[in-house]
């Protein structure tokens, strides 16, 4: 999909993978490899397997880094490219390091028209990070702005991690929500 | 164990007389109980896989004619009648045997729709007991549902429903004697619109990207992994087993003559009860944004109604009696898509709704077809300089002109949604756009629907 990175301004440009961020683990785990095996032995094709797996090494590595892509292609069997390809078109498959706790804020219309634009702004004062520029220093929160999350009637709505919605948001409902991540009531991300 | 919501749901699904013999509930049985996704409360309270044990026992074929004599209609967006599609799939001859696949689409993501989570979160088993008979009279070895990766609580559900549905004994090898084998597999997407569009979301389930392909070979010929495949919305597959339970004929009368049946119908922006609705097509728009949702939530008027999902041509004033079915929406030059009403106030800025919407499609289309990806860019980009004060005379012929190089050029109808509410935005409120051009400001009163923080 769109999302024009910024183009190199050394003189030696850098290939499209060596842009991304780098994570510190470089493979998966065994167990992880025989999830990805099991769900391949559930399809005709092999390659329809390589969504699952991202979803999987998204989970173990945190974020899907190209050594997370790499070992997808290596696990499944199938060419670097092509995960390569899959993983940077889904938005959701995140390319960059997130906070424990990611919120993504819907600001699509049906949303926008029941204060989403303020919702997102308060998001960002209150946990300090900017939409999609990573996580918090502490390491607690990241703010993405997505696309229609489906919760339209009971907008605006913020999905934390995987979690099921927060509907109604508005700053009381936030802080409520931010109270119980710390306390650690929702799935922290990457689990 | 699967993760089971158990916060406290905020939709309203039901209103006065709902579930009498004018709105008949077929579809939200049960809504709004957390429980009610258990196959013992389906079978026990909602007639559950009734239907499924009768089809068994009839012809495939039969069941298909059943189908198509309700007259329904895919609830997906295109209203293309289901059964037809259903008679499109090949048959097994002498010489020629097809490994034929059904597969549900949930890649809920049009803006303003919110229906199939509904079924999904209460009634998961209609949805199975419904896939269960579509893979019956389509012969199909395997199904799969694709579902959008924001929904992970209601895959797991959907996961555990299905397993329930396998120790029951109506998935898996043999189902009840008939020697027939059959089972349902979930597929979790990851977070693009395109993939709603069927051959996109068949590239996607087989690990591609989820780009849409040229048609024809059409998926009944060539689908998912190379073979026979049926794709139907979850809506129109849980209506399945109503259909059957009450016999084809019997759902014709409901609704009208060439729009049969009952729709959901999700409600959302500035009205005083959004939310999901039931109602028999025909139903006059007026009728469900005034009586049922209430009316405006801000005492303001209702200037603009999307009346089918973010995609649909928008509507003013003149046409808020327009019915609630395919074809008169058509005739009134809209569409009635996915079932999402987006109701918006006087004091909304058509401008900045028109941009939000522009940019959701310039960030969603797939970069495949020129028109679409570029155009798409183009239009978000006039938009943006006409709200932030920037705009140019000539732009809005500019923008006219632009919408006829991208509708109907792609080989997906991303790019024709993009169109709708553009083009109807500009022949509906044109003076908005003018006012903004002129005087650098909003025509209407303190509208803020864009944050001040990065768009993405």
């Amino acid at each position: 999909m769109n999302h024009p990175q910024s183009p190199e301004t050394s003189n030696e440009p850098l290939a499209p993978g060596q842009r991304l961020p780098v994570s510190e683990r470089k493979e998966l785990s065994p167990e992880a490899i025989a999830e990805i095996h099991a769900i391949m032995a559930q399809y005709p094709d092999k390659l329809a397997a390589t969504l699952p797996a991202l979803h999987i090494a998204q989970r173990e590595f945190g974020f899907v880094s190209l050594s997370a892509m790499k070992a997808v292609a290596k696990a499944i069997g199938i060419p670097e490219g092509h995960v390569f390809g899959v993983a940077t078109f889904y938005t959701m498959f995140q390319k960059a390091p997130v906070g424990k706790y990611h919120f993504s804020v819907c600001t699509n219309i049906s949303c926008a028209l029941r204060g989403a634009a303020q919702l997102l702004e308060k998001v960002c004062e209150k946990t300090g990070v900017k939409p999609g520029a990573g996580p918090s220093p502490d390491g607690m929160w990241s703010v993405e702005e997505v696309e229609c999350l489906a919760g339209c009637g009971v907008a605006p709505c913020i999905q934390v991690n995987h979690d099921v919605y927060d509907e109604l948001v508005d700053e009381r409902k936030l802080i409520e929500v931010m109270e119980a991540c710390k306390r650690g009531e929702y799935r922290p991300w990457a689990q | 164990m699967a993760a089971i919501r158990t916060k406290r749901d905020l939709h309203t699904y039901t209103f006065p007389g709902f579930g009498s013999e004018k709105f008949p509930n077929l579809m939200l049985r049960g809504a709004g109980d957390l429980d009610n996704w258990h196959l013992k409360v389906y079978e026990q309270k909602h007639e559950g896989y009734v239907a499924m044990k009768a089809a068994l026992k009839m012809d495939p074929v039969a069941v298909t004619e059943e189908v198509k004599a309700s007259g329904i209609r895919g609830r997906g967006g295109a209203g293309f009648p289901a059964g037809l599609k259903w008679s499109f799939m090949p048959k097994d001859t002498a010489d020629r045997k097809f490994t034929r696949y059904l597969v549900c689409n949930g890649d809920e993501g049009e803006p303003g729709t919110f229906k199939d989570r509904v079924i999904l979160e209460y009634n998961p088993h209609q949805l199975i007991e419904g896939m269960i008979i579509g893979g019956w009279a389509m012969q199909c070895a395997m199904s799969y549902v694709y579902i959008r990766g924001e929904f992970l609580w209601l895959i797991e559900k959907l996961e555990a429903a299905i397993q329930q549905a396998r120790d029951a004994g109506y998935l898996g090898k043999n189902i009840l004697g008939t020697g027939w084998d059959f089972d349902i597999l979930v597929y979790r997407g990851a977070g693009a619109y395109i993939c709603g569009e069927e051959t996109a979301l068949l590239n996607s389930l087989e690990g591609r990207r989820g780009e849409p392909r040229v048609k024809p070979p059409f998926p009944a010929a060539k689908g998912a992994f190379g073979q026979p495949t049926t794709v139907n919305n979850v809506e129109t597959l849980a209506a399945v087993p109503p259909i059957l339970r009450m016999g084809g004929a019997e759902y014709a009368k409901i609704g009208t003559p060439k729009n049969t049946g009952t729709r959901i119908f999700g409600v959302s922006g500035q009205v005083k009860r959004p939310g999901i609705y039931e109602l028999p097509l025909g139903t006059p728009m007026n009728f469900l944004v005034e009586e049922l949702a209430g009316g405006s939530s801000t005492g303001r008027k209702i200037k603009a109604i999307i009346p089918g999902g973010a995609s649909a041509p928008m509507f003013d004033e003149k046409d808020f009696d327009c019915p609630l079915d395919f074809d008169m929406m058509k005739t009134r030059g809209s569409m009635a898509g996915s079932g999402g009403l987006i109701v918006m106030d006087e004091d909304t800025c058509m401008v900045q709704a028109t941009l939000r919407l522009i940019r959701f499609y310039a960030h969603e289309s797939c970069g495949q077809c020129t028109p679409c990806r570029e155009g798409c860019n183009w239009m978000e980009m006039i938009l943006h300089r006409i709200e932030h004060g920037q705009g140019r005379v000539g732009d809005l012929d500019l923008l006219a002109s632009l919408t006829p190089r991208i509708g109907l050029r792609t080989l997906c109808p991303l790019g024709d949604a993009a169109c709708g509410p553009m083009d109807s935005a500009l022949q509906k409120f044109r003076h908005e756009f003018e006012h903004h051009i002129t005087h650098k400001t909003c025509y209407a009163n303190g509208s803020r629907l864009l944050s001040a923080v990065g768009a993405h």
